[in-house]
């Protein structure tokens, strides 16, 4: 038999570590990578026209499916479009209770990357750990929109209504008895601020655990330490964002550096990396996760002094109170004109962007003066970081393309969009 | 507009001075149209003069410009057929004409840069040529390969000098450019599996076009520039 130097292998899409529908057409020579090729696009649902056949607030639920694992930061880039064409201001509690989602989203995202991360890489236990704090924030967003991941909450001119005075508590069943239940429910007896500051309270302890497990272990930094190593030049250069540009030690954060919302009033640093490796990007997300945590314990304490309003006062654009509703002309037709024919966005083009948990994400709309948007486009960070997949793995191992794909944090619902 | 956006806009106006021309927006975002001819050389200059030092390229997009500003509201008679009665729907045709409008496709371009803090937005019309034509800025901001591989899909924009034009997100051996404004949105076929061949096949859509909200556009004065400034005033 002739002896082959290099061939060429076929990696998913079906396959468990590439994280959905990413095919990898690999060259190989031995088992080193040549060169990668990524074919995408299996999962593209065509968001961006589908939002241009639409009334604009009939998008704000496609946005959650775009990232599937964090959904309300893409709402809100999506809504902060609409609100700078539109020039409308969002009350102050409004601005809190976003940034306090977008935080218990930031931590809901790299639980998810740091389970799925370990679990390709061979810490199987991570994955079990992580989602039992997930869990919990799952509630949160249950508490406030009525599900568990697209929530659809956040609205152009606020949130859709306010935090309520209580939480979803696990019910009786054969499955548990009296004693069980009381203790799940402990911490459910109050309101969802009082949840969420007992979360604060534990979590830090829960990251405590995850480092016991991966920071020193000498497997894991087997597998991340000198992979997919990128330096700050080459990270500008192919467009990262969010931690894959902080891990290789560009100090840019849009929460410090563009804030939007009340981040400028709240106390909070951004961790750096330094070597630009797969273990640096783990730290840096890692330290993230205590990050979130403090901002959320910020607005915890700040959202129960300050009750107001959630959502802006003009009936043009948000709807009436159903009360109002009820006997109010005038609230009746804005209702209706709102849910049918959704309402005229002055002429203009506007670009929002957010601090996602895996970095930039932008909404790039264009308004001819309809009710539909004219354009939308939506910049996926994973998308720039998922370009730069061959120059990443080039002369790794084959087992090494799973620790990058980890390590880039690829969702294919906002990849693909 | 803030003022550092100020001084950008008379750095660009003094360098490139009539290559660069302002549009005027609302946003308080800074946005530059320039020939396509220009394009490679001022890109350039942004990214390395330190003046402007626009290291990274966060965006290109493709955007058709046909049909910007037409509604489709236009109630004559009632049907049965609920909202769609009052959008009339012009046949699909493939672009087979040799000029499109000179403002039909343009490319969109978001620059940030991080030692200035500050973002820019270049568009800059393909022109008449079909297919139409754009100089790629691969060479400039690597990380522009993928998004003008997503704008070739999408829009079918050709760039020049890019290394590797190829379709991404549609699907392998498909026809067209889907985000085009006369493409429908259903698309013009669909795939099944076929029992009696064996395999999956595709065959002309069998759904109907539907319009569940008819696309308005209506003057609304609150926005209008002269209230504006007497409510501030």
């Amino acid at each position: 038999m002739a002896e082959i130097q290099s061939y060429t292998m076929n990696f998913g899409p079906q396959h468990p570590a590439a994280h959905g529908v990413l095919r990898l057409v690999l060259e190989i020579e031995g088992e080193v990578i040549q060169k990668a090729d990524p074919h995408i696009g299996l999962l593209h649902r065509a968001t961006e026209k589908l939002a241009e056949s639409k009334p604009y607030s009939q998008s704000i639920g496609y946005m959650d499916r775009l990232d599937y694992v964090s959904m309300m930061c893409n709402e809100h880039a999506y809504v902060m479009a609409i609100e700078k064409l539109l020039g409308i201001e969002v009350p102050e509690r409004a601005q809190y209770i976003r940034v306090m989602f977008d935080e218990i989203t930031r931590i809901l995202n790299h639980l998810m990357w740091l389970g799925a991360h370990g679990l390709d890489i061979g810490a199987m236990t991570m994955f079990l750990y992580c989602f039992r704090e997930r869990e919990d924030l799952m509630d949160c967003y249950e508490a406030v929109s009525g599900t568990r991941m697209h929530a659809t909450y956040y609205r152009p001119g606020g949130v859709y209504r306010d935090l309520p005075d209580s939480m979803p508590k696990y019910q009786e069943s054969r499955f548990r008895n009296e004693q069980e239940l009381k203790r799940m429910n402990a911490a459910r007896e109050g309101s969802v601020l009082d949840f969420i500051e007992a979360f604060t309270d534990r979590f830090p302890g829960c990251v405590d655990e995850y480092e016991t497990l991966l920071t020193d272990n000498r497997i894991w930094k087997q597998r991340t330490v000198n992979i997919g190593v990128v330096t700050p030049d080459r990270a500008k250069q192919l467009g990262f964002s969010g931690p894959m540009l902080r891990g290789s030690g560009v100090e840019w954060d849009l929460r410090k550096k563009q804030p939007y919302d009340v981040y400028d009033r709240l106390d909070f640093d951004i961790p750096v990396g330094v070597n630009g490796d797969c273990y640096d990007r783990y730290l840096v997300r890692i330290e993230e996760l205590r990050q979130s945590n403090r901002i959320i314990r910020q607005c915890v304490d700040w959202l129960r002094d300050n009750p107001g309003p959630v959502i802006a006062d003009d009936h043009k654009i948000t709807p009436p109170r159903r009360v109002e509703m009820k006997d109010d002309m005038e609230s009746l037709i804005h209702h209706f004109k709102l849910f049918t024919e959704g309402y005229c966005v002055p002429e203009g083009e506007a670009y929002a962007a957010v601090e996602h948990p895996k970095g930039e994400f932008g909404i790039y709309m264009i308004s001819d003066g309809a009710n539909k948007p004219y354009r939308v486009k939506i910049r996926a960070p994973g998308f720039a970081h998922l370009s730069a997949m061959s120059e990443m793995v080039q002369g790794h191992m084959l087992a090494d393309v799973v620790a990058v794909i980890g390590t880039q944090d690829i969702v294919f619902g906002e990849v693909d969009r | 507009m803030s003022e550092r956006y100020e001084t950008l806009a008379a750095r660009i106006e003094e360098r490139f001075g009539e290559q660069m021309r302002r549009v005027p927006s609302s946003c308080g975002e800074l946005t530059y149209e320039l020939d396509k001819e220009d394009l490679h050389d001022i890109a350039t200059a942004l990214r390395n003069e330190a003046d402007f030092g626009f290291e990274m390229l966060m965006d290109v997009c493709g955007v058709d410009y046909l049909g910007y500003g037409s509604d489709e509201w236009n109630t004559n008679d009632a049907t049965d057929s609920g909202f769609s009665r009052g959008v009339e729907r012009e046949p699909v045709i493939l672009d087979e004409s040799d000029e499109f409008d000179a403002r039909r496709f343009a490319v969109v371009y978001h620059l940030l840069s991080l030692q200035h803090n500050q973002r820019l937005r270049l568009r800059v019309f393909t022109g008449v040529s079909n297919p139409p034509i754009m100089t790629s800025v691969v060479d400039i901001w690597n990380g522009a390969n993928w998004f003008e591989r997503e704008a070739f899909d999408l829009y079918g924009i050709l760039f020049e000098g890019h290394p590797d034009l190829r379709r991404i997100l549609t699907d392998y051996g498909f026809i067209g450019h889907p985000f085009r404004k006369d493409f429908p949105l259903i698309g013009n076929v669909e795939v099944r599996y076929d029992a009696d061949q064996g395999r999956v096949i595709y065959q002309p859509v069998s759904i109907e076009p539907r319009t569940l909200v008819p696309r308005v556009i209506r003057e609304d004065n609150r926005y209008s520039a002269d209230l504006k400034d007497q409510v501030d005033g």
